[in-house]
């Protein structure tokens, strides 16, 4: 008896090892790399589309932009998952990509925190280390606690991009991912850090910048700066499988956007 | 029949062997990998700016790979986590060994063993929530993460490892000596620190060193409490350990950052090996004795 049970188990477990590959050029597979920001808005539209195709198997491995992009220029997936633009080298070598949402970066400060409204400068100024002093931007008389996230990260990168801090921020704490930042922001009342906008959650304070709320809404039309985009990349020498394509075309629908903006992300279409 | 059973015996020692090899070759592979993975930024970097150079900024347009400040922070974390932790757990096995009474004894020892088993992630989220908002509050600095936050974390993560091999060796000091001072009139304060604890004086160095090894391969913990920019060690200041500088960039690191990341394991690595040889020293040096 036991060992019948040992044997269903063990080729139960063969079995998920088998599926769990997710091989692509596989009839009925998607694989997707990449980014581990857009987790939340590549799970749900994952979710919904092999809901309505049962055959499909969707696969996702968060590993970051970089990562993502090598791996659709190595053919390890179908789809890559970048949370900036391709650079030029890398559209050079044969990627093309298609924005699929925008995701508004929020500057977070603590609760207990007076200020309420920063312009991009001073935000710049402050990750440069020029302005230490809350009392400068109109709070209390406390040091800057500046948070940031680790070197090749996503949102560090479209961060110091828009606010042309690229290289020269002085950060007190470098943390690997988006809650360690909300954790550490949020136990700290002269702290500023900043995280994805979907992410936010009540035990920060999200600051204005430059007078703009960052909501769905300002992210879009623009008026709320520090963005970036969501990209799906893909290579344009290489035809996508029956089953990728079929998740392209979901994800970039008009249909998709409801779902995009569920899970946070601003949807462009 | 004879022949059938050899069969069985020789088929048997076969498959302990291969199993035997697995442990083997793991660690030749691991440390042949990290050579060969860690020596092509070494050498596109050059060996002293690599080891002394003071500036790391892996992700700039020319960036600079100086893992000096890791090393130190490294050195000086563990050294800090020793100097506490040494003495606390160094009296806790005394006490244990020869004052406790076996009630007191039996909670403590499968309190110090609970210590051992629990994960590091756990300790470091709670230094993360607990120890760097009272350390802000204690010292009324900006921010707590940092050396000293590190520093305390690891010195509770390798307190287990010091007080029970410490206590093990205390305990195998024969009876007779500890009896012989005892009846010359010595008190039994004077017996354990005179005779009890010179007599395990190499299984407690061994103890320390073991702590040294738990405190400088740590990665988990401390990279949730010591704020991870690469600064100079201060105690106050946000650092950088050998171990989170290769755990905060892997993830998202390309090209020779990636590289660069292999060679800080394989320093890494070296120190750890080092450790390891003085480990080995002081066993068998308690063999011999």
């Amino acid at each position: 008896m036991k060992k019948i049970l040992l044997l269903t188990l063990s080729g139960i477990l063969a079995l998920t090892l088998l599926t769990g590959c997710g091989k692509k050029g596989v009839e009925g597979s998607v694989a997707t790399d990449g980014s581990t920001s857009m987790e939340k808005v590549i799970g749900s539209l994952g979710e919904s589309f092999t809901g309505e195709n049962k055959d499909v198997k969707f696969t996702y491995n968060p590993t970051g932009s970089g990562s993502g992009i090598t791996a659709v220029s190595e053919d390890r997936c179908d789809i890559g998952l970048s949370s900036r633009n391709l650079k030029d080298e890398e559209k050079n070598k044969g990627l093309e990509e298609t924005v699929l949402a925008l995701d508004g970066i929020a500057i977070i400060v603590s609760p207990d925190n007076d200020v309420k409204d920063l312009s991009t400068e001073d935000i710049a100024k402050i990750y440069k280390g020029e302005i230490t002093n809350w009392k400068d931007v109109g709070g209390k008389d406390a040091e800057i606690v500046v948070i940031g996230r680790e070197a090749g990260s996503g949102t560090r990168d479209g961060f110091e991009s828009i606010t042309k801090t690229e290289n020269s921020c002085k950060y007190r704490q470098e943390l690997t991912s988006t809650g360690d930042v909300i954790t550490t922001v949020a136990g700290n009342p002269d702290a500023i850090g900043y995280a994805s906008l979907a992410s936010v959650n009540k035990n920060v304070k999200t600051l204005k910048v430059n007078g703009v709320n960052p909501s769905e809404k300002t992210v879009k039309d623009g008026s709320y700066v520090i963005q970036r985009p969501f990209v799906i990349v893909t290579k344009t020498d290489k035809k996508l499988s029956k089953a990728a394509q079929a998740f392209f075309d979901y994800i970039t629908s008009k249909d998709a956007s409801e779902i995009i903006s569920k899970a946070g992300a601003v949807p462009v279409k | 029949m004879k022949n059938k059973k050899n069969l069985f015996e020789n088929s048997i020692h076969a498959i302990f062997l291969i199993l035997g090899l697995i442990t083997v070759a793991s660690v030749i592979l691991i440390s042949l990998y990290l050579i060969f993975a860690g020596l092509p930024a070494i050498s596109k970097i050059g060996l002293k700016e690599f080891l002394f150079g003071s500036e790391w900024a892996s992700t700039r347009e020319d960036p600079k790979f100086g893992i000096l400040p890791f090393i130190l922070t490294s050195v000086y974390g563990t050294s800090g986590a020793i100097v506490i932790g040494v003495p606390i757990g160094f009296f806790t096995a005394v006490y244990l060994a020869k004052e406790a009474r076996p009630a007191v004894k039996r909670v403590t020892i499968s309190a110090v063993n609970l210590l051992a088993g629990i994960p590091s992630v756990v300790y470091g989220l709670v230094g993360m929530l607990v120890l760097v908002p009272a350390i802000r509050k204690a010292f009324g600095i900006p921010d707590g993460a940092g050396l000293l936050a590190a520093i305390l974390v690891l010195t509770v993560m390798i307190l287990p490892s010091i007080i029970k091999v410490s206590l093990t060796s205390l305990e195998a000091v024969p009876k007779e000596y500890e009896d012989g001072s005892l009846a010359l009139g010595a008190s039994p304060t004077e017996t354990y620190f005179r005779i009890s604890v010179p007599a395990a004086k190499s299984g407690i160095t061994a103890s320390i060193v073991l702590g040294v090894g738990r405190g400088i391969g740590e990665a988990m913990a401390v990279m949730m409490v010591s704020g991870n920019a690469p600064n100079m060690p201060a105690l106050f200041r946000s650092v950088r350990f050998l171990t989170t500088a290769v755990a905060s960039e892997m993830s998202y690191s390309s090209g020779l950052q990636r590289q660069a990341l292999f060679s800080i394991a394989l320093v890494l690595f070296l120190f750890i090996m080092m450790i390891n040889a003085i480990l080995n020293y002081f066993m068998k040096k308690d063999k011999v004795d």
